[in-house]
């Protein structure tokens, strides 16, 4: 029998604008809301869109001494983050395997808020905690603490009437602000999964439902489930925990091994760097441009122009808003090159892609300047 | 007459001509229709074989044909449009036509009403 999912406090409002409930990581998530995926996808590329993720981990670190831990237990560097910045990091384990990925947020002097996949929680505070010294507290406060998305090109104005704030007194790109919206604090990040200009809202859990029926009273703000989600997420070629990334992958694989500047700080530790140094990986992520409407999902192989087998797909779907398909696949290091051929087969037939750059979509507006 | 599968596909048959597609409750289920992989005119099919795949943005569903006999015309409007299986399941959005099919196959099937009826008890 598995376990029972979990709801997040939004469920009845999802429920009362008919969405389409799935099991996704251990809760009961809506995938779609009446308007269907398509057009949740659409309409975030276009005006805004609000998600109900409530459902991820967040876990605040803080003591004497954080920065200085963090800086050793994560991959990427901690100790020259900025206050006020929010950074994309990897939890590693000592083969240099992806335990999770998660965005941190640096509050104060030894003030840290950390956020992590909701299926990874458990595992990612187990780690942590393992590594930290004493007097330095974790609390995890996943619970008490709701998150909702605004994402999209007019989520800016949105968010300064509800604040009062002007739209160049937000938050640049990766930074994060405290803001009152209604009475309620709210940290406030120029962050998201979707590639267009976006907010992630956390607050106290008690105040989800006001602030859920708050953002959606705006004439252009709708509802968009994960669904919409992973579209937008796979155009932009962003990892997906459980696909791109698990334990047997390592961040060098992935492609963000730029991200962890090895070579800039050659003496700093941190847990999994040995691994990485001794094993730089045999695989590397690619991104396939199909020619057709047709999907290559998950576990579908890549084969090569001479029909070898390379490399298998971890995430593909049809691109709404290229109107063809893609995929993400890892393959043996350097069996392809940009703008090679490839071949998959889907069903009966089999379909050709190339391989290209990321993002797929390029005309996101998350670092447009406001 | 239109007959139903327990499977969600739909026959109309009008003379020697049976259309076939997928009903409004399928097309629904799936949600947006992004990609049809059609049959080929000529191709013979038997009862139950996988006569089209229908993909969504989330997943693919093979189409089963709902009787046997010969694809005569295919509803090539699916490849630029998939989404209009969203949008007429039942008229526009039809998959493809077949002739030389074995009537008796249809005894079996459901027609309007009792299609309805099976859709409730699934609820």
């Amino acid at each position: 029998m598995s376990e029972e999912l979990k709801s997040t406090v939004l469920c009845n409002e999802h429920m009362t604008l008919n969405a389409r409930m799935v099991p996704f990581s251990g809760w009961n998530m809506p995938v779609q809301y009446a308007e269907g995926i398509l057009a949740e996808h659409q309409h975030t590329r276009e005006h805004v869109s609000l998600f109900d993720i409530c459902h991820m981990g967040e876990i605040k670190v803080f003591g004497k001494g954080a920065r200085e831990a963090l800086d050793k237990i994560l991959a990427r560097p901690v100790f020259d983050q900025s206050l006020g910045s929010c950074r994309y990091n990897f939890l590693l384990n000592d083969a240099g395997g992806v335990i999770d990925d998660l965005i941190v947020y640096y509050l104060g002097e030894d003030d840290y808020f950390i956020v992590t996949n909701a299926a990874r929680r458990d595992d990612d505070v187990a780690q942590i905690r393992k590594h930290l010294p004493n007097g330095i507290e974790l609390v995890d406060i996943s619970d008490e603490t709701a998150k909702l998305d605004l994402q999209g090109p007019e989520s800016a104005t949105v968010i300064s009437e509800l604040t009062g704030l002007q739209i160049c007194e937000l938050p640049k790109y990766f930074r994060w602000q405290w803001v009152e919206i209604d009475g309620i604090r709210v940290l406030l990040s120029r962050t998201g999964y979707t590639g267009e200009l976006g907010f992630e809202l956390y607050f106290p859990m008690d105040k989800a439902v006001t602030l859920w029926r708050r953002l959606l009273q705006f004439k252009n703000v709708k509802p968009a489930g994960l669904g919409a989600r992973d579209t937008l997420r796979l155009e932009m070629g962003m990892a997906l925990y459980g696909h791109e990334l698990n334990l047997e992958t390592t961040p060098l694989e992935a492609g963000y091994g730029f991200m962890l500047k090895m070579e800039d700080f050659p003496s700093r530790e941190f847990i999994g760097r040995k691994a990485l140094e001794n094993t730089p990986g045999e695989r590397e992520l690619v991104a396939v441009y199909l020619e057709g409407r047709r999907a290559a999902r998950e576990h579908t192989e890549l084969l090569d122009i001479n029909q070898n087998t390379i490399g298998i797909v971890t995430s593909g779907g049809f691109a709404p808003s290229l109107g063809h398909a893609i995929a993400l696949a890892y393959v043996s290091k350097g069996s392809v090159n940009k703008n090679d051929a490839v071949f998959l087969n889907v069903g009966k037939s089999q379909i050709q892609g190339k391989i290209g750059g990321l993002p797929f979509y390029t005309n996101g507006t998350a670092r447009n300047k406001i | 007459m239109k007959y139903y599968t327990e499977d969600h596909e739909w026959v109309d048959v009008v003379g020697n001509e049976a259309t076939i597609g997928i009903s409004e409750h399928a097309a629904s289920e799936l949600g947006d229709i992004t990609f049809v992989e059609l049959p080929s005119e000529g191709d013979d099919y038997i009862i139950g074989d996988t006569v089209a795949t229908v993909e969504s943005v989330k997943a693919a569903s093979d189409v089963y044909s709902p009787i046997s006999g010969t694809v005569s015309v295919v509803n090539d409007d699916l490849n630029d449009d998939p989404g209009m299986i969203n949008k007429s399941a039942e008229s526009k959005g039809w998959i493809c036509k077949m002739k030389d099919f074995d009537s008796t196959e249809l005894d079996d099937m459901m027609n309007a009403e009792a299609y309805a009826r099976y859709l409730r008890t699934l609820e």
